[in-house]
């Protein structure tokens, strides 16, 4: 039984990490793309746009969050 | 028995393949530098044995998850699922890649992996005259955990396109070409253009994700299969506007793409 619980939060460590780590941002986008995908399925035009252009406005999002500061617009405290 | 020829391949095929090859190339290069290190330290003989019960039992992984994917689970369910998987995945790579490129995040240093776990290896009391129980752990663990992710890939791709094999066999070759190269140049994995090839691979499985989850959905892509390539052509426009962005505000410096 104890091997079995081990087993199971390896398992569910590794899933987390592996979809959610250290951007759970990404994973809310995902989820968000999957849901705007069917509610939008039924239209034409505007899916084709809406679906690529959410997961878009993520990554971009994402990174400019991930950028380090350059030396010339660090704060003296981010330096600490 | 197999045959694959180059005129019963689709667009979408040559682009699974690509992409396959490319994240198992990159994966199977961290996964090398694990086992080069355990050879090294540790025994040739228990790291490659370690090395290769990992891939066996990917292998199985493959067969025993993905076969029975293909054949009992709806097409449309299988697309959004391994379509959102992909997306995640792909999202992820790309903006690691970004970040690593523009000089935000540093480089993967294969070089400075491979001195580390040497270093802790050796550390890690007397190597056993037979079968070294650490080197094969260690070898077992790297190429397992590394080759989970091609594991995940192979079996999204190959499932939602119903070319688990073809995608396999992509997985196979990549692993082949990137042990004869590591055998070559052996301690010199620094030199492969590890984030190129991310970035590449995270353009694809992001656009492949896109593409899965809307025909899982339901929605009708202008041209077919043939829309996977404008979003290709779309997120390799927006990496390189976004890392040439990125780089002006670099506090490190850039990596090459």
């Amino acid at each position: 039984m104890a091997t079995l619980s081990r087993w199971l939060r390896v398992f569910g460590r590794f899933w987390w990490e592996f979809l959610v780590g250290d951007t759970p941002e990404l994973f809310v986008a995902t989820l968000v793309v999957v849901g705007v995908a069917f509610a939008l399925a039924s239209l034409h035009v505007l899916p084709v746009i809406v679906v690529p252009g959410v997961a878009i406005a993520a990554v971009v999002w994402s990174a400019a969050r991930g950028r380090v500061p350059s030396q010339a617009n660090r704060s003296p405290s981010q330096d600490q | 028995m197999l045959l694959l020829t180059s005129s019963s391949l689709t667009s979408s095929d040559w682009v699974l393949m690509l992409a396959v090859f490319g994240a198992s190339a990159v994966e199977m290069v961290e996964a090398l530098t694990i086992v080069l290190a355990a050879g090294t330290s540790r025994g040739w003989r228990s790291a490659l044995e370690g090395a290769a019960a990992a891939l066996v039992v990917l292998g199985l992984i493959v067969a025993l998850v993905g076969v029975p994917l293909v054949r009992y689970v709806p097409i449309d369910a299988l697309r959004v699922i391994v379509g959102a998987l992909l997306l995640s995945l792909g999202l992820n790579w790309l903006r690691k890649a970004w970040l690593r490129a523009s000089g935000h995040k540093a480089l993967h240093d294969e070089d400075k992996i491979y001195a580390e776990t040497v270093a802790e290896l050796e550390a890690d009391g007397p190597v056993s005259a037979r079968r070294d129980a650490v080197g094969f752990a260690v070898a077992f663990k790297g190429v397992f955990l590394e080759g989970t992710e091609v594991v995940l890939i192979v079996i999204s791709l190959g499932a939602s396109q119903g070319r688990l094999g073809l995608a396999a066999l992509a997985a196979l070759a990549a692993a082949l070409v990137v042990i004869v190269v590591g055998a070559v140049v052996a301690r010199q994995l620094s030199s492969v253009p590890e984030n190129t090839i991310k970035l590449t691979v995270g353009v694809m499985l992001t656009s492949f994700g896109v593409f899965w989850v809307g025909e899982g959905a339901g929605i009708h892509w202008p041209g077919s299969d043939a829309f996977l390539l404008v979003l290709i052509g779309v997120f390799a426009a927006l990496s390189a506007a976004m890392i040439s962005w990125l780089r002006r505000s670099a506090p490190l410096p850039t990596g090459a793409v």
